[in-house]
């Protein structure tokens, strides 16, 4: 089964407790594919036991892209959590062992 | 003068290379060199220093910095902006002119400071992250308004050859120069947007260059001992062209680009600053040669009617140890001494986290079925209100020396203070930024 490692590049970022993910089509043919198949509701049952809180989606057609915003995902936040990657700086190849 | 500006940015956060900012600085006929080094939690640090001792609190480069750089930028006719101030942009100026004076150079240092609004602060303000208000917070360290453009243009409008401020926002500091250089009105929203997209692609450096971006056979990036800083040719309307100095390492692309244009921005159709709120969503990104991306298309949605306040707090303290096990059966070594060390610090640490890195300590969980790895190092992690109790956590990793499973090796432990941060909102009215000038 092909994973969205095949299909784009991603990266993420922190803003407190939130994580956020940005997700690319390699190719702009892609697009569609992403973004019919990479729902908030699908990245959130993916990051099951990482992201706690609700998942926001914005489409972002003009660089073939997909930005997720996920609340209550870095176990407190950048400043207090325990966790070895407080900024869930690796989290992006989390997302990209998605199936697709 | 030059129809463009050019700015580029010569650090993208605290430790960053000085290397890279040199051979940017040198290879570039820069108008402008930004150096972005204070993030969220820096500045509460920062703070804490300067309690220690007056003089402290400024970036903990800054001299080292100023000596490789001074030299270029005076030769060269380039200004230098940073918020390398700190919780002292006033100390950290004096610290540049001190260098200045042993390198023989005659500049003139501008300090911006008022950003500081631990004194008015308002505790029953709520916290934008929580249900908590401030003054639910014991200890509150620090309390820094996120400031913008305003708070730089004297500076920028007197002969300072060096501009050193506190928490200026990140993008502001390369929006400064452009409305300086080209007359903006801080009402002229469209192009305010456009010069701090352009801000936001720059401010981290190397991720726009390949850094934070590489990955073998998917994403190669050239030469990477060597990556090269980033920076922008801006135009009166504030439309760029992102270039990165020539004969380093690295890469600008498309891809890059796109990655640095949404990383951290929580609502691509409003990333808010001081100045003004932008919408990427209509971002277009043009490839214009090698190494170089044209960027135009950003749109204004009016500005933020309060300024964010970054408040640093005392958080307790956190321990960490850890340990490694390797060869035949390392993995159930390793889950072996976790479950030890969860039954001796469970009841005596305020939160726990055990993970066995190789393992579980990236991703927090594994996906698919992955074969059992050569060697695993466990990681033990808890936090305690006294630094003390932290101590707790290295000092059990470390007896499973001689209490543990076998062959537990490579013991390493420290304990660290931590400060929390939380943000609220200030009105605009309450921050009321001022400039001081230095000479060497």
């Amino acid at each position: 089964m092909p994973k969205l490692h095949d299909l784009a590049h991603c990266r993420t970022g922190d803003k407190g407790d939130t994580l956020i993910v940005s997700l690319f089509a390699y190719k702009d043919a892609d697009y569609p594919l992403l973004r019919d198949r990479v729902t908030a509701e699908r990245l959130r049952e993916h990051l099951q036991g990482i992201v706690e809180g609700p998942v926001k989606r914005f489409e972002l057609p003009n660089v073939s892209g997909l930005q997720f915003v996920c609340e209550r995902a870095l176990a407190g936040g950048v400043t207090t959590a325990l966790t070895l990657d407080s900024h869930g700086k690796a989290l992006s190849y989390a997302v990209l062992e998605m199936a697709i | 003068m030059s129809p463009v500006l050019r700015i580029g940015c010569g650090a993208g956060f605290a430790n960053d290379r000085i290397d890279a900012a040199v051979a940017l600085a040198e290879r570039v006929d820069l108008d402008y060199l930004a150096l972005e080094c204070l993030g969220e939690r820096t500045v509460a640090f920062a703070q804490l220093r300067k309690l220690g001792n007056p003089k402290h609190g400024y970036d903990a480069l800054l001299e080292r910095r100023m000596e490789a750089l001074l030299p270029i930028l005076a030769r060269k006719g380039t200004r230098l902006v940073s918020n390398m101030g700190g919780a002292n942009p006033l100390g950290a100026a004096e610290a540049t002119v001190a260098v200045a004076r042993r390198l023989g150079l005659k500049l003139k240092v501008a300090a911006v400071t008022g950003d500081d609004v631990l004194d008015r602060l308002d505790r029953s303000a709520p916290t934008m992250e929580t249900e908590a208000r401030l003054s639910d917070i014991p200890e509150i360290v620090s309390a820094n308004a996120y400031v913008g453009v305003e708070a730089l243009l004297p500076a920028l409008r007197s002969d300072a050859q060096v501009i050193l401020a506190g928490r200026v926002a990140d993008p502001s500091l390369f929006l400064a120069p452009m409305v300086h250089r080209f007359g903006w009105q801080l009402d002229d929203w469209p192009r305010l947007a456009r010069g701090t997209a352009v801000g936001h692609l720059l401010e981290c450096a190397g991720q726009l260059t390949g850094g934070y971006f590489a990955e073998p056979g998917r994403k190669d990036v050239p030469d990477m001992a060597h990556l090269g800083f980033p920076y922008a040719e801006v135009d009166a309307e504030g439309n760029a062209v992102l270039a990165k100095a020539p004969g380093t390492g690295g890469r600008l692309s498309l891809q890059t680009c796109k990655e640095q244009l949404f990383y951290e921005v929580t609502d691509p159709h409003a990333y808010l600053t001081p100045d003004v709120a932008v919408d990427f969503t209509g971002i277009a990104l043009r490839e214009a040669g090698a190494d170089r991306v044209a960027v135009s298309g950003a749109a204004a949605r009016g500005r933020p009617a309060s300024l964010k306040v970054s408040v640093g707090y005392r958080g307790g303290f956190i321990g960490e140890g850890e340990i490694s096990y390797a060869g035949p059966g390392a993995t159930a070594r390793g889950r072996l001494a976790g479950e030890i060390m969860r039954e001796r610090l469970g009841g005596e640490v305020d939160a726990l986290q055990i993970d066995l890195i190789g393992i579980d300590s990236g991703h927090r969980r594994v996906y698919g079925n992955q074969p059992e790895p050569y060697e695993v190092r466990l990681r033990v992690a808890g936090r305690a209100r006294t630094r003390d109790g932290a101590e707790r956590v290295g000092e059990e990793v470390e007896a499973l020396f001689t209490n543990g499973p076998a062959a537990g090796g490579g013991v390493r432990r420290s304990t660290r203070e931590v400060i929390g941060v939380v943000s609220t909102l200030i009105p605009r009215d309450q921050v009321a930024c001022r400039t001081a000038y230095f000479e060497s």
